[in-house]
């Protein structure tokens, strides 16, 4: 997914010279090209990010659209009062970027993983969330962010390569995108899924092709009222994420319900906090999504 | 001297504006937005016409809207409706203001802002200058050394710093939290050019305004004192906090006369 996210990026910048790249020394291996490319469009600012955030808050205010690219945690958490200061309050168009969804950098262990991230980034009113679940996913959302420049968080799966959809979609706030519509009984039942997670779904969960499968790109605060009229269509909802289920997607959607009125079952399949103190590769600590 | 004459009336109108508003609103900051009045008269006046100001010390933001009304950015309505209920003018400076590039009002926010405003002026090949009002105390944050390396490394000339240096801070006076002195060494030990002034005389800000860095960011320490203008707010933590009684206010502006 990084690779592809600079790729995106690449190409939107040959267009767009008012795009910045700001990184925080990582990105080894993916952001060379980008800098090759664009030496006045690329800083890697140093091991700052605080800073780095407000950097991009004064770079967006004359007309930038900055991206701002590291590890999850440190371009989230680190600088979480910059982000909703300094990019959200003043609605600027900076794009915080996010690698290593869930626990993608694995036994790298728990400072590296992304467990809570939804539920800071979701919680500051202009912030759109966009976490892609597969590469075409990614490059409509990158397109869809270049023509629609705003207060957003990318998060992307570290290495997966997955692809699911044969053509890229089409993708805007709070829309569910179709992935597997199944014709069976069960019509009323569906998985939904924000992310990269979509893999470990369809190879966990779907063997038997017996329910619908929908993923939703991007979404946060503003897009909850379009949410209503699609959950009402389903008895039940297994909702699926590599988060904490506290503050998550599937709380999100919980909260996007009339509580009084809303009869579906939405359920959550989220990891366990018992993985703070678990050590080992991305798959096995996936074993702790329940 | 008539330059000077000019100051002096407008920074006396502001201060006794400060004074009265924060006794109206019961709103505290009063001594740290008396410090700053001078500095910000002298910028206002000669060296803001195309360039950018950021008030990183958002909480002497009611010296900033006196300014403002003065410059009629706003209202005098609008001005006398700071810290109400529904005013667009809340106690810490917001760029919902007519005439604010930046809000603020967590430390250590303006000079990353500022850093990232004078770098977008040199990718565009413009020369707008971008000058930012800090704290003393402040500079406690780690952004600020931060942001030193960056702005310091790329070479932003085009970036001014004024440092309101009243030597008090929140709770105790600067050099009992954190000692910040030698202040200058620090500043040149990263590669910016300093200059030393008396940060209510209108000569020396009006000065060192005009100087001209070249490949490094330029650092003004203004000695202030905190709560200038009024004797009995002058060098006291109290008036960090506290806004003037009636009797009070009468006082001060008296001595303001």
């Amino acid at each position: 997914m990084r690779n592809i996210f600079i790729d995106e990026l690449i190409s939107a910048t040959k267009k767009n010279k008012n795009i910045i790249l700001l990184v925080n020394d990582l990105g080894f291996g993916v952001v060379e090209e980008f800098c090759r490319k664009f030496p006045n469009n690329y800083f890697n600012v140093g091991i700052s990010e605080q800073s780095m955030i407000g950097y991009a808050a004064g770079l967006a205010a004359a007309g930038k659209h900055v991206f701002v690219y590291s590890i999850a945690n440190f371009s989230t958490f680190r600088c979480a009062e910059q982000i909703r200061n300094d990019i959200d309050y003043h609605n600027l168009p900076v794009t915080v970027v996010s690698v290593g969804a869930g626990v993608g950098y694995g036994n790298l262990g728990y400072t590296h993983h992304a467990l809570q991230d939804y539920a800071l980034m979701r919680s500051f009113p202009n912030m759109l969330i966009v976490s892609p679940g597969d590469i075409m996913e990614l490059r409509s959302c990158i397109r869809y962010l270049i023509k629609n420049p705003q207060p957003s968080y990318l998060r992307l799966d570290k290495s997966s390569k997955y692809k699911i959809h044969s053509k890229i979609p089409k993708v805007s706030p709070g829309k569910w995108i179709k992935v597997f519509k199944n014709n069976n009984k069960d019509k009323k039942v569906t998985y939904l899924t924000t992310g990269a997670i979509i893999n470990h779904v369809e190879k966990k969960f779907f063997k038997k092709n017996k329910y619908s499968l929908y993923s939703v790109p991007i979404w946060g605060m503003k897009s909850k009222k379009k949410q209503n009229s699609l959950i009402k269509k389903y008895k039940k909802i297994i909702v699926v994420e590599d988060h904490f289920q506290d503050g998550g997607f599937q709380s999100w959607l919980n909260e996007s319900t009339n509580n009084k009125n809303c009869k579906t079952n939405i359920v959550s399949k989220s990891i366990s906090s018992s993985v703070v103190n678990k050590v080992g590769s991305q798959d096995y600590l996936m074993r702790l999504l329940k | 001297m008539l330059i000077k004459k000019n100051y002096k009336n407008l920074s006396r109108h502001i201060r006794k504006q400060i004074l009265k508003i924060s006794n109206s609103a019961k709103s505290s900051h009063v001594g740290s937005s008396l410090s700053i009045v001078d500095i910000l008269v002298v910028l206002y006046k000669r060296f803001l016409k195309k360039n950018i100001f950021i008030l990183s010390k958002g909480h002497a933001c009611l010296a900033y809207y006196c300014l403002l009304e003065q410059f009629s950015y706003i209202t005098n309505k609008v001005l006398k409706s700071y810290g109400k209920n529904n005013t667009i003018l809340l106690s810490h400076v917001s760029h919902k203001v007519p005439g604010v590039e930046f809000s603020t009002g967590s430390l250590g926010h303006g000079l990353p802002f500022a850093v990232g405003r004078a770098l977008a002026e040199k990718i565009n090949k413009k020369n707008r200058k971008i000058y930012v009002l800090m704290s003393d105390g402040e500079l406690n944050e780690g952004t600020t050394w931060e942001s030193l390396l960056f702005a310091t490394f790329h070479k932003l000339d085009n970036l001014t710093i004024i440092i309101d240096y009243n030597k008090i801070q929140s709770l105790d006076f600067t050099k009992n939290v954190l000692q910040l002195e030698p202040l200058n060494k620090k500043f040149i030990s990263f590669g910016c050019n300093v200059r030393i002034i008396n940060g209510h005389n209108y000569f020396q800000i009006h000065k060192s305004l005009s100087f001209k860095s070249k490949n490094r960011p330029y650092v003004i320490i203004a000695n202030t004192i905190k709560g200038k203008g009024v004797k009995f707010m002058e060098n006291s933590i109290l008036w960090h906090y506290k806004s003037p009684s009636n009797q009070e206010l009468a006082d001060a502006i008296k001595e303001l006369r």
